[in-house]
């Protein structure tokens, strides 16, 4: 019988966390921004079928990186806990908050307990439901380290570079076509333009009945990135 | 199920797919406990029953309207229930019955369909949604066996085929495509009269909205149970027109006004 080789645990996070990097770094980056209607969602995505970005609830969205089917595991799981929790207690107790918690929970249990973290970055926006309310952006990483960021945030390998870029673009007051604008260039690499057919766009808009989410696509998406 | 404390993920075979009542019944089936008792035993207490809902299809859409009243036996449970709602964007629910246990079903059924739409990341289509019900009513059948029925109308726009259905449903949840229009509850047989009478192909949406007030006073007028427009205090029939963009529930001062055109109508000098 062998004896498995003694792994110090510093060495098995880094490893995990060098394997989870790479496995994102693959992928395409995506930013959030805030404006005057509420929050975009840019990401750079091929497919019009297999989303980045989704609606989890009336004023909450999913966004993730990475590998596909684990972020879209995660998307299910954070629409069933909203579904469940709005149906047994009400709507309004459906928050970003306890849902990135969530996230937050399950992502630090993988990271440490399986054999394989999961690959994967991702977002949980919440729409204020007034203007004075604020927005909520929650980034939570692979390892399940969530941040609470505010204005904009970058999800994605490629996140240091695009982060600069926003740094000298974003201000507030940004209204729904010049996020999406900013947020495009953002993501292009020098000398690039990104067109309708890169992206995959999404907003969660304040003034919506209920459900403030929904898709910014075709001859709308077209005439803003024109 | 792996131990992630929160967020329900589950193994292979154990997925509840994109039903919510599914996840349910596999996380919190407590949530879901239906009333079990003797069949064929009826409850020794009175329960609030809600009476006439009614659906009309109309040129590009369907009308859908209810009445305000709940009973309890001969006593009024409430004069302002709401009876019609809201299924998701382009379809709604009626319902005529045991009002407690119909009211949770359509909340169920909303969540249903939105979980759906959300998980898949398109929405049921109207034949699909109607299914959903249909299944969600006989679940409650052994509730039916002891007198709390709950019967449905749903009714929406179907874009697929570009225009208004109405579908009807029984007690075991068997589901029926009605081709022009349908009513449920205990003033139906007086308001379904009435929508017969005045119905024909191609009508507007606005001459159904007339029709389903009309009908609804008539209902009023035979049962006991149907509530009619409420001048004193200002209550009037829910009423609500789906088509190809969605479901709207009419302004109350806009029924308000139409029940009003009742004082100048026929059923003013009726006698019957």
């Amino acid at each position: 019988m062998s004896m498995p080789f003694y792994v110090s645990p510093e060495q098995v996070m880094k490893d995990r966390a060098d394997y989870a990097r790479k496995g994102i770094a693959r992928g395409r980056s995506l930013v959030a921004l805030e404006c005057t209607e509420g929050i975009v969602m840019v990401a750079q995505n091929q497919s019009r079928t297999l989303y980045k970005i989704s609606e989890v609830y009336d004023r909450i969205a999913f966004a993730g990186v990475g590998k596909y089917n684990e972020f879209q595991m995660l998307k299910i799981g954070g629409v069933r806990l909203a579904d469940m929790k709005g149906f047994q207690y009400s709507r309004e107790d459906v928050t970003a908050n306890s849902l990135a918690n969530a996230y937050a929970q399950t992502l630090g249990q993988v990271f440490t307990n399986e054999m394989k973290p999961y690959e994967v970055e991702i977002l949980v926006a919440q729409v204020g439901a007034t203007p004075e309310e604020p927005n909520e952006l929650f980034h939570i990483l692979y390892d399940g380290t969530l941040m609470d960021e505010s204005d904009y945030t970058v999800l994605g390998g490629d996140a240091e570079r695009i982060g600069d870029a926003l740094e000298n673009t974003f201000r507030p007051g940004l209204t729904l076509a010049e996020a999406i604008q900013i947020g495009a260039k953002s993501l292009a690499d020098e000398g690039v333009t990104l067109g309708a057919d890169q992206l995959e766009v999404a907003a969660l808009e304040r003034g919506r009945p209920r459900r403030a989410f929904r898709r910014v696509t075709g001859d709308e998406l077209l005439g803003i990135l024109s | 199920m792996n131990e992630t404390p929160l967020l329900p993920i589950f193994s292979e075979g154990t997925d509840p797919g994109p039903s919510f009542l599914n996840l349910l019944r596999r996380v919190a089936p407590d949530s879901l406990q239906m009333p079990q008792g003797i069949p064929g035993q009826t409850l020794p207490f009175e329960l609030a029953h809600g009476t006439t809902v009614l659906a009309i299809r109309c040129e590009g859409g369907v009308v859908m309207a209810g009445d305000r009243r709940a009973t309890s036996g001969n006593s009024i449970a409430n004069r302002r229930i709401e009876k019609l709602f809201a299924a998701d964007e382009y379809s709604g629910v009626a319902i005529a019955g045991t009002a407690g246990l119909a009211i949770e079903m359509v909340r169920l059924f909303q969540v249903q369909l939105e979980h759906y739409e959300k998980i898949e990341g398109a929405a049921l289509s109207l034949e699909g949604k109607a299914n959903q019900l249909s299944q969600m009513v006989r679940a409650n059948l052994p509730a039916a066996m002891q007198g709390l029925v709950v019967v449905p109308l749903f009714a929406g726009f179907d874009k697929r085929r570009d225009r208004g259905r109405v579908f009807s449903y029984d007690a075991v949840g068997g589901k029926y495509e009605e081709a022009d229009f349908s009513a449920n509850g205990s003033g139906a047989v007086h308001a379904r009269n009435w929508i017969k009478a005045s119905w024909s192909e191609g009508i507007s949406a606005d001459d159904a909205i007339s029709i389903s007030i009309r009908s609804l006073f008539a209902a009023a007028d035979e049962d006991t149970a149907t509530g009619g427009p409420d001048l004193v205090r200002g209550i009037y029939p829910l009423v609500a027109v789906i088509n190809s963009e969605g479901f709207k529930f009419l302004d109350e001062a806009d029924v308000a006004a139409r029940s009003q055109l009742l004082l100048d109508g026929p059923e003013r000098g009726g006698s019957a």
